[in-house]
């Protein structure tokens, strides 16, 4: 740094603000790739090209039922790079979505969510859902068969919490239909609300990475030395920046966002899917009453995981992934186990007769919640217990086991609603589809 | 509360002070609740703009002659079936699936409205035939008028099961 002053005099403007959002020097040992795949400033990346797209695209959309779909289509075909404008957003948002959860898992995986960080977790699970919520009011903008439909479904889903479900449903929608004061409201969350929420928590969310003495590391790289953030951190987050946007653009050129029949409020299309992160969903809603599917099982989920860092550990993975071979072997078994389980479980609902026509004078929260959802939880509990022995899994490898299960088995929900699911949502081959 | 202050031990002015605290805490929750409240209320569905005067909603959509016996007929743009059964009984149903609010089709050749959504199958009077939709179509009652059928199309009805009440008929 110091070999040559003058460059460093000319540099300063847009190093010293780089550099204010870093600290000086960090560890060699946290700039080792694998460790963090870069994920977290790949999801600040998209963000920001998310914000610059997001911005030009309010030049040419209107929020309106009428015009929404034309101006679309005028934006795609009269703008110069209108529709490259549109398919960077577009697949940026789906990488944002995935950036986001890897690194979540990646936290998760690196105990990076234990104390002293454990705030974060929570500020980070809350970056997740606006990047959801984010993803899904953008969903409904083009106002085309797929948005309109995929956007009906999702909301007539909060209809079925109880008490308030009404409530929520209508001030989402602004009314009892999908219509103008839903368009009105999904464009003023997607461009206001969400995204300045979601900048704040960020700044919020980097400070804190900050405060608790940068990323994480494992136990024997505590004592490596200190080296420069600029070149070190910056070249490597430059480097990463600059291959995922080139990645982004490529595919952007190469496939476009989709873009169905304008919106026809008295036809579905069939099947009607909602958008594909909320697939799990709605192939759970499948074989369980809505009451499990929309309540029970996301509030579970969610509770859990903002519990997760107070969990007392013994022995927690602090900057590695797995304490020992037994806890590789466990994680490989539950994946594994979680996947077939689904498979087993879809495959046994479609073939045993539908016990809500079996047993007509019991409620269906009884017959397609209740009962399934009390099978479901023995079956856990056995299956937990049974690993756990067979393992000898200490507690921080358990919880990582569970976790493991629970995303094999929504992956396979999701798969199951994305590619096997054809028309009434009845079971067929992906090329059936 | 008690506090004495270190240096002079009057004890009357902080309470003055804890008293001015307690004020501005309980301005502090009433500020609070005012925001609650007026956020709630933009949210607020503005169902008093939407509802137009009663008695204009009633649309009429075609003549008796116009729907055979034993008929299912779609009207799209108010987004309802006119069922007309053997006896000439009128029923509207709603085509909103009342599981997820997809579109019923009318299914001629199995003689039942089918959902594209999630496969519920409601037969043609609107009961549930096959699940997971929670309760039959919704409906709205049928006004026959001067050989028109009428209809009020903000008058929705929710209903667990059929009942021939539902039904009207032409005098």
């Amino acid at each position: 740094m110091n070999q040559n002053p003058d460059i460093e005099k000319k540099r300063k403007p847009v190093y010293g603000w780089i550099l204010h959002l870093h600290p000086r020097k960090v560890r060699e040992s946290t700039l080792r790739f694998s460790l963090t795949f870069g994920l977290g400033g790949m999801a600040a990346v998209l963000v920001v090209l998310q914000v610059i797209t997001g911005l030009l695209l309010k030049f040419h959309y209107e929020p309106s039922p009428e015009n929404a779909y034309n101006s679309i289509l005028n934006l795609q075909d009269s703008l110069l790079f209108g529709r490259m404008l549109r398919n960077i957003h577009h697949w940026s948002a789906l990488f944002l979505l995935w950036t986001a959860f890897l690194h979540m898992l990646r936290v998760l995986f690196t105990g990076a969510y234990r104390k002293p960080r454990q705030a974060n977790w929570i500020f980070g699970l809350a970056l997740i859902l606006l990047v959801v919520l984010s993803n899904f009011t953008g969903y409904l903008l083009p106002w085309d068969q797929l948005s309109y439909w995929a956007v009906t479904i999702s909301t007539s889903l909060l209809a079925y919490i109880p008490l308030a479900g009404n409530f929520i449903r209508e001030a989402l929608l602004g009314g009892k239909d999908v219509g103008q004061a839903t368009l009105t409201n999904f464009y003023n969350l997607h461009t206001g609300i969400i995204p300045v929420l979601m900048v704040a928590i960020m700044g919020y969310h980097f400070w804190r990475v900050r405060r608790a003495g940068g990323v994480i590391t494992a136990e024997k790289d505590r004592e490596s030395p200190m080296v420069d953030t600029q070149p070190h951190l910056v070249n490597r987050e430059f480097v990463v920046a600059i291959v995922l946007l080139a990645i982004i653009f490529l595919i952007s050129s190469l496939f476009d966002a989709p873009l169905r029949e304008r919106a026809n409020p008295s036809f579905s299309p069939n099947p009607a899917k909602a958008p594909w992160y909320f697939m799990g969903l709605q192939e759970l809603l499948i074989h369980f009453h809505p009451m499990f599917a929309i309540v029970v099982f996301p509030v579970t989920v969610m509770t859990a995981a903002c519990w997760l860092p107070y969990i007392k550990l013994s022995d927690a993975n602090q900057g590695i992934w797995f304490l020992s071979a037994n806890g590789i072997k466990s994680a490989k078994f539950s994946l594994i186990a979680g996947a077939l389980f689904t498979v087993l479980f879809i495959g046994l609902s479609e073939l045993l007769p539908d016990p809500e026509l079996l047993l007509p004078s019991v409620p269906s929260i009884v017959t397609k919640g209740l009962v399934p959802f009390l099978i479901l939880i023995v079956t856990l509990y056995f299956f937990l217990g049974f690993i756990r022995k067979k393992f000898s899994l200490n507690r921080a490898e358990f919880i990582q086991s569970v976790v493991i299960i629970m995303i094999a088995s929504y992956a396979v929900l999701t798969l199951t609603g994305i590619f096997f699911r054809g028309e009434g949502m009845n079971l067929v081959w992906p090329w059936q589809v | 509360m008690k506090k004495t202050d270190s240096k002079t031990g009057e004890t009357q002015k902080s309470g003055r002070r804890d008293f001015l605290k307690t004020v501005w805490k309980i301005l502090g929750a009433v500020a609070a609740a005012e925001l609650v409240f007026f956020i709630f209320n933009v949210l607020r569905p503005s169902r008093e703009l939407n509802k137009s005067k009663a008695g204009s909603t009633i649309k009429i959509i075609g003549n008796i002659d116009d729907f055979p016996l034993d008929s299912v007929t779609p009207d799209r743009i108010d987004k309802l079936y006119i069922v007309r059964d053997s006896k000439g009984g009128f029923l509207a149903l709603s085509l909103t699936c009342p599981h997820l609010g997809c579109s019923v089709l009318w299914n001629q050749a199995k003689n039942q409205f089918d959902c594209p959504c999630h496969s519920s199958a409601f037969d043609r009077f609107g009961v549930v035939l096959n699940s997971p939709a929670p309760r039959p179509l919704d409906y709205y009652p049928v006004i026959l008028e001067e050989g028109k059928v009428k209809i009020d199309i903000n008058q929705k009805e929710k209903r667990k099961k059929f009942e021939d009440k539902q039904m009207s008929y032409a005098i």
